[in-house]
């Protein structure tokens, strides 16, 4: 690579994460303190004036915690350089969201109107959520929603309030015990969605969150919840971006889904944190009968990111479905991929992902798909295809499929190639500079899946991507 | 683990060299130290870790002179061959020897044991030096510390031998416990095929097979290995096998696995020169409780070369199939073309079929893909059939025995390969309803 077009791709890249670049003074109201313990929990709890059942559920979690080991029999070794003892686990400026745009902080305010957070929602958004490290800074939802009677709060209002609605399902979908990061999730968890959609109540508009992290070393842990009632629909959008740090910062999430009968959920993930955070996310849906889950997740920053979106199929004729963007450039790892475990007649999973490695940056996917015995008429379709742009970016694919049953079929395909010099050179001939012609085939690669996307997300990551490409041919 | 495998007595001689000695040695502590798999490992990932044992299996004295007789005349897949040796419980039962114009040119092909007496260089250089990546490095120092029995090939540069060498290892007795060794050593364009077959003398006595292949390919090498193992239902197989292939070789692996209890069966191959051409097959009939597990390696070091893999599973009744396959394209191994296909034909809802089909590219101009797919007999094409008056019973074993064709057709040997198809046929017949 040419000294130019290494200029040009750091110019990219600066433009790229600038918008997510900057930082405002800290002070915090209130501070857990460095390090994880029995207190940090007890605080955290008690800040939140949280119902004994729940620091009951958050303590239990943390014994859970302590006990697993870290997955490096399989994973990156690279989680071995989360120090627990270093993070702060707590950090805010107030419990109360404000309901009004004018009432958010200053700092906060200009930290989300950099982000174009109100400018978004005024556009297209029947709701809007924006947490700041620990806690919601600003949650408003359109007023006919809540006549309908969706609940849109965050996790701590969501167990107090309605407890009836959403403790039935809380820890359901991903019992504590899961694994590592969903027990330290279920230990220190502070904001999130919950959200909970009535029967036959169909949103013609997506909600919202933005997650933001300020501070350095710290941990955001947020909550969500999402119940769709029998037959309604949702589409639940979320964006996450951080300040570079110098140290490592971590975002540890847990996302449980609950489509009831008939019922379709559409989650939306755009991950693009800076280059120190450890990205490490539980996902996983529950599809009743006739129901639908769908993944939409595209990472692009991050330091580490390891999530698996998963789908349990539990009702007759469930339907669940993955459709993954991943961007891995120079140090960075995207470790992505789905999870369908199908525990019902007639259902269906779908897993279509892709990935770009540029530089020495590496993806990998990993699978799972499950089908027992005792099921009929199940099918999963799997395919990943990786594009490795340099000579020294990497790509890993490790599913892994089970089968048995009635005229269950199951096919996964994967596919690694390069953009060929040909294509290059062909748009080059026809006056696209290199990293334009490069631009373009890369996008080409991911069209089919963008289409899957809103308007407004692909036409940001068309962007992203471009600027991310540019100058890295070489 | 509590076996008299553990603290072998002499069973193997003690004029060996030095070196053979302390290979053997350390085999032992590999085996005696090294933890005994787990379901936490992911090489063994599926595995039924939980009931699979060494103990109580011997390595068992030699059968009767009549037995021996017996068995000779049973190793009869094959009649037009180069050489032919025939193990029974690890006694040579038969030693065939190659032809003096053969021998004239250089080529050996001697038993394991007299191949360390007459030739110590050779094997020093390659005996028991390529162990198993795969997880089994346990059982290879089993195999290492205990083998005597086995087949030693060495073809000179440019020798072409077109008739295959022929290998039976028979199990006998109670509780035996063998350790087959294939070793093949092709040197710049030589051309050989060899033959190993697995067979029990009943379909009752117990046994535990430690099998390892290494087979060395020079530049512009052929090789063609072809395995059969129909052990019967009562048998713990291991099968270990690497290969090594430089500059322009032409490889081929082909594996028919039908018996034993459970069979694991590591299958590596690297590929350490440009233009190598290496393909792997496998052909896999599973039934009643019959867990097979399969591993694969290829490992491209050197660019320019093609791997391509074609395992098939057909599983009835209770059985278990996992496979279990990675790609490595290393650093620089531009131009590499590297596929993998599992095809897995469920034909009773109660058997488990498992792929992980895996893939590492740290290459940017390569080739790769995989493809794993699982299913039933196709009821269109079954309809098809039953509707030009073919019975139900009869399209099915037509299906069935077409799924495995794209294997046997692979087998140059049309003896061999009918030989084959009734292997499966025997199998198959009763299971077809």
């Amino acid at each position: 690579m040419s000294d130019t077009d290494t200029a040009l791709q750091d110019q990219a890249i600066n433009v790229d994460t600038e918008k997510g670049n900057f930082k405002y003074p800290e002070n915090y109201e209130f501070d857990a303190g460095v390090g994880l313990n029995e207190e940090t929990v007890k605080y955290i709890s008690n800040v939140k004036d949280e119902d004994p059942w729940i620091l009951d559920f958050r303590l239990k979690a943390l014994e859970i915690f302590n006990k697993k080991p870290m997955p490096t029999n399989w994973a990156d070794k690279d989680l071995e350089n989360i120090h627990f003892d270093k993070i702060r686990y707590y950090l805010s400026k107030g419990q109360q969201p404000a309901r009004s745009w004018d009432d958010v902080p200053d700092d906060v305010k200009e930290t989300f109107e950099r982000l174009g957070i109100p400018e978004q929602e005024r556009k297209f958004l029947a709701g809007v959520e924006a947490q700041f490290d620990s806690e919601a800074s600003y949650s408003h939802m359109k007023e006919d929603l809540e006549k309908e009677g969706v609940i849109f709060v965050g996790s701590t209002e969501g167990l107090m309030k309605y407890p009836e609605i959403f403790k039935p399902y809380f820890g359901k979908v991903i019992p504590t015990s899961d694994n590592k990061f969903a027990a330290l999730n279920s230990a220190t968890f502070s904001g999130g969605s919950f959200i909970y959609v009535p029967k036959g109540v169909k949103l013609k508009q997506p909600l919202q969150a933005y997650f933001r992290i300020n501070a350095e070393n710290f941990g955001q842990f947020e909550r969500t919840l999402i119940i769709a009632d029998e037959g309604a629909e949702i589409t639940y959008m979320e964006g996450c971006t951080a300040p570079k740090f110098e140290t490592t910062t971590l975002h540890s999430a847990v996302v449980e889904l609950v489509a009831l009968k008939g019922a379709k959920i559409q989650y939306i993930t755009v991950q693009n944190w800076s280059s120190n955070v450890f990205n490490l996310v539980t996902k996983r849906g529950m599809a009743d009968e006739g129901a639908e889950v769908k993944w939409i997740d595209c990472n692009i920053g991050s330091r580490l990111t390891m999530k698996y979106p998963g789908v349990v199929l539990k009702g007759k004729g469930a339907r669940g479905e993955v459709l993954s963007i991943a961007l891995a450039n120079d140090g960075q790892h995207q470790d992505t991929g789905a999870k369908m475990m199908h525990l019902a007649d007639n259902t269906t999973s779908n897993i279509i992902s892709k990935s770009i490695s540029i530089g020495e940056g590496r993806s990998t996917y990993r699978g799972q798909v499950h089908m027992p015995k005792h099921l009929k008429n199940c099918k999963n379709n799997t395919e990943c295809d990786a594009l490795l742009i340099n000579t020294n970016s990497r790509t890993d694919t490790y599913p892994a499929i089970t089968t048995r049953g009635e005229n269950n079929t199951v096919q996964h395909e994967a596919s690694v190639s390069k953009v060929s010099a040909e294509q290059i050179f062909y748009m080059m001939q026809r006056g696209l500079s290199e990293g334009e012609a490069m631009s373009l085939a890369v996008n080409g690669f991911v069209n089919e899946l963008m289409k899957a996307f809103p308007m407004e997300y692909s036409v940001e990551l068309k962007r992203l991507i471009d600027m991310e490409m540019e100058g890295s041919v070489g | 683990m509590n076996t008299t495998l553990e603290n072998p007595t002499a069973t193997t001689s003690t004029d060996e060299p030095a070196w053979l000695a302390q290979r053997r040695a350390e085999g032992q502590t590999q085996f005696n130290t090294l933890p005994a798999p787990t379901v936490r490992d992911e090489r063994w990932r599926f595995a039924r870790v939980n009931t699979l044992s060494t103990d109580g299996y011997t390595p068992a004295t030699a059968p009767s002179a009549e037995t021996l007789d017996q068995l000779v005349e049973r190793s009869n897949l094959v009649s037009q061959r180069a050489g032919s040796l025939v193990f029974a419980d690890d006694a040579q039962a038969l030693f065939e020897p190659i032809s003096a114009e053969l021998a004239a040119q250089g080529v050996i092909y001697l038993p394991v044991l007299e191949a360390i007496a007459k030739h110590p260089a050779l094997m020093e250089q390659y005996f028991l030096k390529e162990s198993t990546e795969l997880g089994s490095e346990k059982f290879f120092g089993l195999h290492a510390s205990l083998v005597k029995a086995g087949s030693i090939l060495y073809i000179p540069k440019g020798v072409e031998i077109e008739q295959p060498f022929v290998n039976y290892y028979w199990t006998s007795g109670a509780r035996a416990a063998v350790f087959p060794h294939t070793l093949v050593i092709a040197e710049d364009n030589a051309k050989a095929s060899v033959v190993d077959i697995f067979f029990s003398e009943t379909e009752a006595n117990e046994a535990l097979s430690i099998a390892v292949s290494n087979i060395h390919a020079g530049t512009g090498a052929n090789v063609f290995r072809k395995v059969v193992q129909d052990w019967n239902e009562k048998t713990t197989s291991f099968q270990l096998d690497t290969t090594v292939g430089g500059r322009d070789v032409n490889v081929r692996n082909l594996a028919v696995n039908i018996g034993a209890e459970r069979a694991r069966f590591e299958n590596q191959v690297r590929i350490e020169g440009t233009g190598a051409h290496v393909k792997m097959y496998s052909l896999t009939v599973a039934e009643e409780s019959q867990e097979f597990d399969q591993r694969t390696f290829q490992t491209h070091n050197a660019g320019n070369a093609v791997s391509d893999l074609l395992y098939k599973n057909a599983l009835l009744d209770k059985s278990r199939t996992i496979f279990s396959g990675l790609i490595k394209v290393a650093e620089g191994a531009q131009q590499t073309d590297a596929y993998q296909t599992n095809r897995n034909l469920l034909l009773d809802p109660t058997a488990e079929a498992n792929a992980l089909p895996g893939l590492e590219i740290l290459a940017n101009d390569v080739k790769c893909s995989h493809g794993a797919t699982t299913g039933n007999v196709d009821e269109d094409e079954l309809f098809y059939m039953m509707q030009r008056g073919i019975p139900k019973r009869d399209a099915m074993k037509l299906m069935v025995f077409g799924f495995f064709e794209e294997v046997i057709s692979e087998v140059d040997n049309d003896e061999l390969a009918d030989n084959l198809r009734a292997l499966i046929r025997n199998k198959f017949e009763s299971k077809i309803h």
